[in-house]
Formats: C-alpha cells, sequence, structure tokens
C-alpha cells in the first residue's frame, strides 16, 4: 500500500475546531494534507447521510470534529453528536466499514496541537486500512 | 375505445404485490372491461415467447414488481421495458430492492455457502452450488445466473413511474389505471400513489416531546393506542417516510417500517432515520447512550428495511 495517499473528509464545526485548524495553520504545525476539510456551524449538523455520502463518493475516512461536550455554541449540538456516533459505527459495520475509519473528536479553539496530532493519527491509520471499497452499482448495461 | 394492453411481472419478489392487485377485489372485473391481460404469471398461463413476439411498445401498462436478483429478472425486464409505453416500478422492491435487498449485506458466495452448505437442515455431501447449465441424457438445462447484487429496476433499466409500498394498497393500483386509462398522467419519473408529506403528518396519535430512555421491540411493550409510538420506545421510522399508506401499520399498533421509502429530499433513509433516532435519545454519556443503543439490534437491517440497493452505501463490501 505504499502508494496510497489516503482521502479523508474532515467535517469541523465553526467555532472550535476550525479555529483549532486555523491555530495549527498560524502556529505553522506540519501535518499531512490527507485531510479535506468541510466546515459546519456545529458538528450537530453532521447528518450522518454526509458521512455515507462521503464514503460513497471516494473517501477512505472521515473526521468529526466539535467542540467538547458543555463548550457547544449552540449548548447541544455536540450531545446529538455524541449521541449519533456510536449508533451510526454500529450501521457502518453491518456496512463493512471498519471502526477506525470514522473518528469523532472533540477539539477546542486553543487545541491547535492535538488538531495536527490526530490529522497526522488518523492518516497514518487509514493508510494502514488502505483505500474504502464502495459497493458500486456501475451503470445499466453492467448489471450481474 | 380499444383495450389497453396490461402487463404485471413479478421478479425478487415475495408475491405480496399480486396480491394486493387481487385485493381490489371486484374493481378486477372493472380492469378487466378496459385491459387486455397479456402477461401476469401468477395468474394466468402466457409464456415469455408470447411476449417476445409483440411488437415494440405494444404494451400499454406494465406493473413490474421485484427487485433485480437475477438473469431471468434482468432479462424480463429489458424485455418488457422494450414493449411497454409505461413501465412502473411497483412495491418497495422494483423502487428500492425491498427486502430481497437486504442480501446486499452480504455477497454472492456468503448467500450460496449459507443457503446452499452450512444451514443445519442442509444435506450436501458433494457441495454441489447452483450452475447455470447442466447436461442431461435429455438435453441441457438451464438456470438463471444468481447475481451478486439486489438491483433496483430503474438501476437495470429506465423506469417511467413509482408506486411505493409493501405492498401498495389496492386503492393506489386502482387509481394508477385509471390515471393511465384517461391518460392523466403525471410527469415521468413522478412517485404515484403517494404524499409527499410524511407519514408523521398524517398520523393521528397524540405527538408530545420524544425523549427516550429504552427502545422496545414490538413483542416486547403494550403500547397505548393513542400515543406516538416512537415517544413510547418503538422504532417508528414515520419521521423519515412518504405518507400515503393510511397509516396502516399505525392503526394496528404495529410501528411504520418505511415501506413507503423516503420523504422527497431525504437521500437516505436510514442515515436519516439514524439522525432522529440519536437526536431523541435521552442520553448525556457516552455509557448512557451504549444503554439505550441496547434495544436496536440491527440498524442496518431495520433502517434499510425496503431500501438498501438504493441507498448510499448499497450494501456491505469485504474490506
Ligand atoms: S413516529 Fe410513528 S406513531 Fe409517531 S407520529 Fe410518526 S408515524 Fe405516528
Ligand atoms: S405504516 Fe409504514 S410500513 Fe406500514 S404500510 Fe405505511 S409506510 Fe408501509
Ligand atoms: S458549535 Fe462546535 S460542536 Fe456545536
Amino acid at each position: 500500500m505504499v502508494d496510497f495517499e489516503p482521502k479523508i473528509i474532515g467535517f469541523l464545526c465553526n467555532w472550535c475546531s476550525y479555529a483549532g485548524a486555523d491555530l495549527a495553520g498560524v502556529s505553522r504545525l506540519q501535518y499531512p494534507a490527507n485531510l479535506r476539510v468541510v466546515r459546519v456551524m456545529c458538528s450537530g449538523r453532521v447528518d450522518p447521510t454526509f458521512v455515507f455520502k462521503a464514503l460513497s463518493q471516494g473517501a477512505d475516512g472521515v473526521l468529526i470534529a466539535g467542540c467538547h461536550p458543555g463548550d457547544c455554541h449552540y449548548t447541544e449540538g455536540n450531545y446529538n453528536t455524541l449521541k449519533r456516533y456510536p449508533l451510526m459505527m454500529q450501521m457502518l459495520e453491518q456496512f463493512g466499514v471498519e471502526r477506525e475509519r470514522v473518528r469523532m473528536e472533540w477539539i477546542s479553539a486553543a487545541e491547535g496541537t492535538i488538531y495536527a496530532d490526530v490529522v497526522r493519527e488518523f492518516t497514518e491509520t487509514i493508510r494502514q486500512l488502505g483505500p474504502y471499497k464502495r459497493r458500486l452499482v456501475k451503470g445499466r448495461d453492467q448489471v450481474g | 375505445m380499444a383495450k389497453l394492453n396490461l402487463a404485471l411481472y413479478w421478479a425478487a419478489a415475495c408475491g405480496g404485490c399480486d396480491v394486493a392487485v387481487l385485493d381490489v377485489n371486484e374493481k378486477i372485473l372493472d380492469i378487466a372491461a378496459v385491459a387486455n391481460i397479456v402477461l401476469w404469471p401468477v395468474a394466468l398461463d402466457h409464456k415469455y415467447a408470447d411476449v417476445a413476439k409483440m411488437a415494440p411498445g405494444s404494451i400499454d401498462l406494465c406493473l413490474f414488481n421485484g427487485a433485480i436478483r437475477n438473469s431471468e429478472n434482468e432479462q424480463i425486464a429489458r424485455m418488457l421495458r422494450e414493449k411497454s409505453q409505461v413501465l412502473v416500478a411497483f412495491g418497495s422492491c422494483a423502487i428500492s430492492g425491498g427486502i430481497p435487498a437486504l442480501a446486499n449485506l452480504k455477497d454472492r458466495d456468503d448467500i450460496l455457502r449459507r443457503v446452499y452448505l452450512e444451514t443445519p437442515s442442509t444435506v450436501n455431501p458433494d457441495g454441489v452450488l447452483p450452475q447455470t447449465g447442466c447436461p442431461t441424457p435429455v438435453g441441457d438445462l438451464h438456470l438463471p445466473e444468481f447475481y451478486d447484487f439486489v438491483y433496483s429496476l430503474d438501476q437495470v433499466v429506465e423506469v417511467d413511474y413509482y408506486v411505493p409500498g409493501c405492498p401498495p394498497t389496492p386503492q393506489r393500483i386502482w387509481e394508477v389505471v385509471q390515471a393511465v386509462v384517461s391518460g392523466n398522467l403525471p410527469p415521468r419519473g413522478a412517485t404515484v400513489g403517494a404524499l409527499d408529506k410524511s407519514l408523521c403528518d398524517e398520523c393521528q396519535r397524540v405527538k408530545r416531546d420524544k425523549k427516550i430512555k429504552r427502545f422496545y421491540r414490538s413483542h416486547e411493550i403494550i403500547t397505548d393506542p393513542e400515543l406516538c409510538l416512537l415517544e413510547q420506545g418503538l422504532l417508528c421510522m414515520g419521521p423519515v417516510t412518504r405518507g400515503g399508506c393510511g397509516t396502516q401499520c399505525i392503526n394496528a399498533n404495529m410501528p411504520c417500517r418505511g415501506c413507503y421509502g423516503p420523504l422527497p429530499g431525504v437521500t437516505d433513509q436510514g442515515a436519516k432515520y439514524l439522525s432522529s433516532i440519536g437526536a431523541i435519545m435521552d442520553a448525556r454519556t457516552p455509557e448512557e447512550v451504549d444503554e439505550i443503543m441496547q434495544g436496536i439490534v440491527d440498524p442496518a437491517g431495520t433502517f434499510y428495511r425496503f431500501g438498501m440497493s438504493t441507498s448510499l452505501l448499497k450494501g456491505a463490501v469485504k474490506q
């Protein structure tokens, strides 16, 4: 798997984790460029549909990051994240998706170093796992 | 007026959709008055070869139920597409794979091994698996090829209309036939015989604040007949499911399993339901979530009971 560059989608909440990523950049921390960031207002906005869609369209891993419990800008948003995540993982396992491919993290605006560490570690994990194999429906002329 | 040519077909299905057609009861005579049935394997004895001889486009309406699971299903779907003016994906299996498509959580090898080798009631010392051809003294025998994936009808051929339900209600069937007879058809690609609102919208039960401490399977609880079933801890898919069935299951004190398919605007019924269920669990810590989740034994099978083929992930893959 030497040549494999993982594609990872990261949903970062505007108020904490995105700011944390920003801080990592401003602090000139080095971390892999495999994570494509999608800024969302709150981690609670990350409908499992987003995660499934990312996987179905070529992502090898997905990161959902938000404020620490108790710190969500919208008070309750990340509790919804916290509650959905384990159920989503149970379901993804039934679809053959390894638990390590979808990760949830709490990263505050002050935690630039943690952000960089998470991205580094997560990229390495996905590199070890290899590409995510999707179930593909190719086209009407390629049924079988 | 010339009679319509009507075809009804079942591919990978349980037969329930055909029974629903019979359930229009005496209206079946009205259907017979306006339509010539040219193919209906469950009830009449036409041969595929008879249909193959018909000119392209000579069937006015084909109600196609069942998913595409093998090469015979595919071949007949292609033939009926060519012969039909209006091809309707009829019922959940044709629309989105239905119950048969739950098999997409496994692959062909898993399924054949389980069914023909491992099941306790199977005696198969030579490990024989189904073959597509087999020579015999009286000639070669052929069986359709079992595919690795269960497809929805529109993953195989173009579909003109969708009539959801497992099965569609007899009332809706009658409406579809009437619409074709009168030429009063909605735009191509439309879902016919269902509402654009959620089932909850049509449901008469009392809805309050939803905060759930424990989920139950339907045999584990005697429910209050007035109150929203989801609030009582049953996994009712009403919030993400199209209305139109007349809340049949709810009226019988059973939670909705989602057979009318995702609401318009919902890409993935299961993921959306997961999203709403997550939000209404009355928990603050991972441990509390864990405990509540004990009541949900098979989320993929429950939340995609009728729609695996057209879901975002489509099924499982061995990584
Ligand atoms: S969740 Fe089910 S029982 Fe509750 S309002 Fe919706 S359809 Fe009715
Ligand atoms: S209540 Fe739900 S599962 Fe039952 S018929 Fe209606 S849509 Fe289908
Ligand atoms: S705003 Fe950061 S998790 Fe809600």
